[in-house]
């Protein structure tokens, strides 16, 4: 037997979770997941990892789209699973595509934001791809494999 | 079949259709336009993500 120093893999699907609380912590209404939302933003627009909060400056505008973007289906709770006796990676990712049906955005969008709406609209991630345009349509955001590799967030020690 | 546009429904016979797609390793994309005497009426797109941010954490030494 031996002890290894590591980050207990454990911990960081916890960490999504809010089991763990290091400093002050809002209070909590209920044991449920947060909801969490999704928002387009212009190409124009300055997202990055200094991004705390949802904000419509920069946000995408037009027929059929609202402010604040769409809600996000969340049907499978974090995951946390060991790669070794020092590795391993908590992860989540959406149960379903992220769906913005019959919009018009005439004007060059390429990043969504996953912000909690629960939790005063705090940003989570910047996700960023090839710029699109709609009109008239439906722009789907089909999300990457729930994995270890894959998952749309990965917290992961090595 | 009936194809949304932003003149209302109309059968996609009346419409000249392009499509295209991108592939690489952030995103794979394909997107649909439907055209009407040289006038862009519908377009949808549909990205599917490949990569992510990933989020590193260490456990420090003490000594």
């Amino acid at each position: 037997m031996a002890n290894t120093q590591s980050m207990c893999t454990s911990f960081l699907g916890q960490l999504m979770t809010g089991t763990h609380n290091f400093g002050v912590a809002p209070i909590r209404a209920s044991t449920a997941a947060d909801t969490f939302k999704a928002a387009l933003y212009l190409t124009s627009a300055t997202l990055n990892a200094s991004t705390t909060i949802y904000s419509a400056t920069g946000e995408v505008t037009g027929t059929g789209y609202t402010a604040g973007g769409v809600t996000v289906t969340n049907a499978t709770a974090p995951i946390a699973t060991n790669s070794s006796v020092t590795a391993g990676v908590g992860y989540w990712t959406p149960s379903a595509s992220i769906v913005y049906t019959t919009v018009t955005l005439t004007t060059s969008f390429n990043t969504m934001l996953l912000y909690n709406s629960t939790q005063g609209n705090k940003a989570v991630s910047v996700h960023t791809f090839g710029a699109q345009t709609i009109t008239a349509g439906t722009f789907t955001l089909t999300m990457p494999t729930n994995s270890t590799t894959a998952a749309l967030l990965r917290l992961s020690t090595t | 079949m009936l194809i949304t546009t932003t003149k209302g429904e109309m059968d996609d016979s009346l419409l000249e259709k392009k499509e295209g797609s991108v592939d690489n390793n952030i995103e794979s994309t394909n997107w649909v336009e439907y055209w009407l005497d040289g006038e862009l009426v519908h377009r949808s797109a549909h990205v599917t993500l490949k990569t992510t941010p990933l989020m590193a954490g260490v456990a420090e030494s003490i000594i």
